[in-house]
């Protein structure tokens, strides 16, 4: 109980003090993350549109896939882009290795999966009741997909919230692939995963719940960009 | 919807930022160091003073001796700082690392719980301390991680005849940390650095049972990844070697200490008279 009550005074005051490190280590976790998710939407959006208004051989099959792929443990991501990113590797030459850059393509890889299934379902349930009209009107392909990406756009920000909680909460990739090198490549859960094993489990605690913090701020920020958005389609 | 593809092209510009800007700033080295040498602080105490004497930055990767030396094999890393001569001797060997210099060296300690069911303490030797925990059946948590510890705690019980075996021995697979948590937890035997030992805070119930004995020596050195086998490495590493075994850096290991104890004692021999 006292390691809680120390964990938490600890939070209050890390936030409080706001410590350069620590703005620093929130900045990089909220770029890298942020970045992993615009990149997965640019891919995730339409491809989870494209599987949720075609209908071809192989598609339930695709979509088990996708779905399965929604549960890719973190640590393998980050094996796999350690492996090609490592010198020995066939992207070695880039020299993305321990930057955030490789961070930011593995949580990509991770978020990406995440964004096209939910899509996908968001997607196929708005064109069973949009595609006939649209069809009727003589809506290309790619019109119909992004109309329908326009009329999800709600459910779809919240898929991309889903994707964005995925991302900055793991720690599994980034430790491999960016090294948690201090002032380079520390983000919050490595940061968090770094004062554990130093034992200092309030002062970790504290971060995690700072972590906590930082989610709330960003879906507070998201369900009132969803409102006024509503308010303005009303 | 027009707007798309602009709005698209702008949002993927901001998120490759991050791509483009990571090579930007500071010259660098990158060195895999053992955890002990960054989770002691002492990484924390001396790099500054080197950054502001060379205007070169040192990045460290955190990791365990057999991940270190595993980095260095595929050319990852420039320079390591790590604790096992044997796979030190055998990256020397193939020609992966061109040049290493020791810099310091503290000990192994056992520990475990406070009132010690096995009677560790009275040991006369190392080999005989891990000997009455196994004869004791006392819970054991070894790395487990190919670790510089992890090869020392093996060769230990080498040294004792028997080979560890049973429930009481249990491998944590993880960092000297994570391991001391649980040790903490499980009021469990374990071996330790000095180092880490008295950096770390959650000691719970455990203490030192038995220390001193000449086979805990615990040696550090720098090694460069050889620019042969690895032509991209970068040659400004040298300098942080050079600098670990000059006075000045030698007189900052020494003076690092916690709680009136030096964790590391310097080890150069000779420290080189200038500093690069």
């Amino acid at each position: 109980m006292s390691d809680l009550t120390a964990a938490f005074s600890t939070a209050v005051s890390l936030i409080l003090s706001l410590d350069s490190d620590l703005v620093e280590i929130i900045l990089l976790s909220l770029r890298v993350s942020g970045s992993a998710v615009v990149l997965a939407a640019l891919v995730g959006l339409p491809l989870g549109a494209a599987i949720g208004v075609l209908r071809f051989r192989g598609r339930r099959a695709l979509v088990v896939l996708l779905n399965a792929s929604m549960g890719l443990p973190p640590v393998v991501v980050g094996l796999l882009v350690y492996l090609m990113l490592s010198r020995s590797g066939p992207l070695g030459w880039l020299g993305l290795l321990f930057t955030p850059g490789a961070m930011v393509i593995a949580q990509t890889l991770l978020v990406t999966p995440i964004v096209a299934a939910l899509t996908r379902q968001a997607i196929e349930d708005l064109s069973e009741e949009y595609d006939e009209p649209l069809r009727s009107l003589g809506a290309s392909f790619p019109q119909r997909v992004a109309t329908l990406l326009y009329e999800g756009r709600l459910s779809l920000a919240t898929t991309l919230l889903a994707g964005f909680g995925r991302a900055i909460a793991e720690v599994g990739a980034v430790i491999i692939v960016g090294g948690n090198i201090a002032h380079v490549t520390r983000v919050m859960t490595t940061a968090i995963a770094l004062e554990t094993s130093r034992g200092d489990l309030p002062l970790a605690l504290g971060l995690g719940l700072v972590l906590v913090g930082i989610a709330i701020v960003v879906n507070g920020c998201a369900q009132w960009m969803q409102e006024v958005a509503r308010r303005a389609a009303a | 919807m027009i707007r798309a593809p602009g709005l698209g092209l702008l949002l993927a510009a901001i998120a490759l930022a991050p791509l483009q800007a990571l090579s930007q700033g500071r010259p660098y080295v990158v060195l895999a160091a053992g955890t002990t040498t960054r989770d002691s602080g002492l990484l924390a105490q001396l790099l500054p003073l080197f950054e502001a004497r060379s205007g070169l930055a040192v990045r460290v990767i955190g990791v365990g001796t057999g991940r270190a030396i595993e980095l260095a094999r595929r050319g990852d890393v420039d320079a390591l700082l790590v604790h096992d001569p044997a796979a030190e001797d055998a990256l020397l060997r193939e020609g992966v690392a061109s040049l290493r210099r020791t810099v310091m060296v503290n000990d192994f300690l056992l520990i475990g719980p406070q009132e010690d069911p096995a009677g560790a303490r009275h040991a006369s030797d190392a080999p005989a301390a891990l000997n009455r925990v196994a004869q004791a059946q006392g819970l054991f948590l070894s790395r487990g991680d190919d670790s510089g510890t992890h090869k020392r705690e093996l060769a230990l019980w080498k040294a004792t005849g028997t080979a560890p075996e049973g429930s009481w021995y249990r491998e944590t697979g993880s960092g000297m940390g994570a391991t001391l948590n649980t040790a903490s937890q499980l009021d469990a035997y374990t071996l330790v650095d000095r180092a880490t030992w008295l950096f770390f805070r959650n000691r719970g119930q455990l203490a030192i049972l038995y220390e001193g004995d000449a086979r805990m020596r615990n040696l550090y050195s720098v090694l460069l990844v050889s620019r042969a086998a690895h032509p991209h490495v970068r040659p400004r590493a040298q300098e942080f070697a050079d600098w670990l075994v000059s006075k000045e850096a030698q007189a900052a290991i020494r003076a690092y200490t916690i709680d009136g104890q030096v964790l590391f004692h310097p080890a150069a021999n000779p420290p080189s008279e200038e500093s690069p």
